[in-house]
């Protein structure tokens, strides 16, 4: 196989990290609104939570895309 | 139909520009955090050019403190007054939820982070503008400066009782080695997840606005209002993005501050 071929089989790869962002976000918000509906008194004061959880699970997908980035450009 | 076949061609072209890395074409995602020199000045063998990431750090800094400074302080506030205050308030809210009583003296250091950090996010969203935080070095100075900072603090404050932070209490002794490493290394770690945290979002984000921005111009003045569309719940999102990085990067801050002052 070419090299280059490779990179970007290997970027397209490293972006399937992605998906699991994905997943990580939809379970934050959708278990915030789960929580806010059973109990929405309690449900603003948990707002920076929500932006911090969703902030974290965001990041960790983009560690992946950095990777793909990587091995596209660096290398 | 035609149109789809220009956004397969838009795509091509962007994955073409991936492998060549800004080879000349129309759209070049990448161009963008290109770092270039106005003033050239190298001392030894040192280059201390004043790029144009200097640049935007010093409009950074000029503009948050124009509006921090040029509010007046009246018992009734203006309107950038209201901005300062509103800053000051959240901030300092943040840190009594987090941090607690005993980390004020830490105050006008996380301020100043987040104030910067927002800031320069913010001017990144002004189109032709340089987003200083994209660039992985910007945010790992902030970041390396705070781990150290944290972790003197730390030493400081507890001696060598600090080291207690790497060893879980209630524990099996079986698996307190393992632990061990594990917290040794999740605490090493701290600095390069929160540089990269912001650095991957920033420049993420404004790579896939140039990318958008680009189907927007090959699919002409009649296919292009759809990703047009598309562009502008985008940077809305991109601003979202900008703020929220800017809160988690000072909410950590506080997060490992805490960590280094009362011990979790």
């Amino acid at each position: 196989m070419e090299a280059e071929a490779a990179k970007l089989i290997g970027a397209g790869l490293a972006a399937i990290a992605l998906a699991g962002a994905g997943v990580g976000i939809g379970t934050i918000f959708g278990n915030y609104l789960a929580g806010a509906l059973r109990n929405p008194a309690a449900a603003q004061s948990q707002f920076p939570n929500l932006l911090l959880g969703f902030a974290l699970a965001e990041a960790t997908g983009l560690f992946g895309l950095v990777v793909a980035l990587i091995i596209l450009f660096v290398f | 139909m035609a149109s789809a076949t220009e956004t397969q061609t838009a795509v091509a072209q962007a994955a073409e520009h991936g492998a060549n890395a800004g080879g000349g074409l129309a759209i070049d995602p990448m161009h963008q955090f290109k770092v270039h020199s106005l003033l050239d000045l190298k001392i030894g063998g040192l280059d201390m050019s004043f790029t144009n990431a200097s640049l935007w750090m010093v409009i950074t800094v000029a503009v948050v403190s124009l509006v921090l400074l040029l509010g007046s302080n009246k018992m009734v506030p203006g309107r950038l007054q209201s901005v300062g205050e509103l800053a000051y308030e959240f901030v300092s809210g943040m840190m009594r939820d987090v941090l607690g009583d005993t980390g004020r003296a830490f105050f006008p250091l996380i301020f100043t982070l987040f104030m910067f950090v927002l800031g320069a996010n913010m001017l990144g969203m002004v189109p032709y503008s340089f987003t200083v935080t994209s660039h992985i070095i910007v945010t790992f100075g902030l970041a390396a400066a705070i781990f150290i900072g944290a972790t003197v603090v730390g030493f400081a404050k507890h001696g060598l009782h600090y080291l207690k932070l790497f060893v879980p209490s209630g524990v099996p002794s079986v698996l307190l080695p393992l632990l061990v490493v594990i917290e040794v290394i999740s605490y090493f770690t701290r600095p390069i997840s929160l540089s990269v945290r912001l650095f991957a979002n920033m420049m993420a984000g404004h790579t896939m606005l140039k990318v958008f921005a680009g189907f927007v111009v090959a699919m002409g003045f009649l296919g292009g209002w759809a990703p047009l569309a598309m562009m502008v719940a985008l940077t809305g999102l991109e601003i979202l993005v900008a703020f929220l990085q800017a809160y988690v990067f000072a909410v950590l801050t506080c997060i490992y501050l805490n960590d280094a002052i009362n011990m979790h």
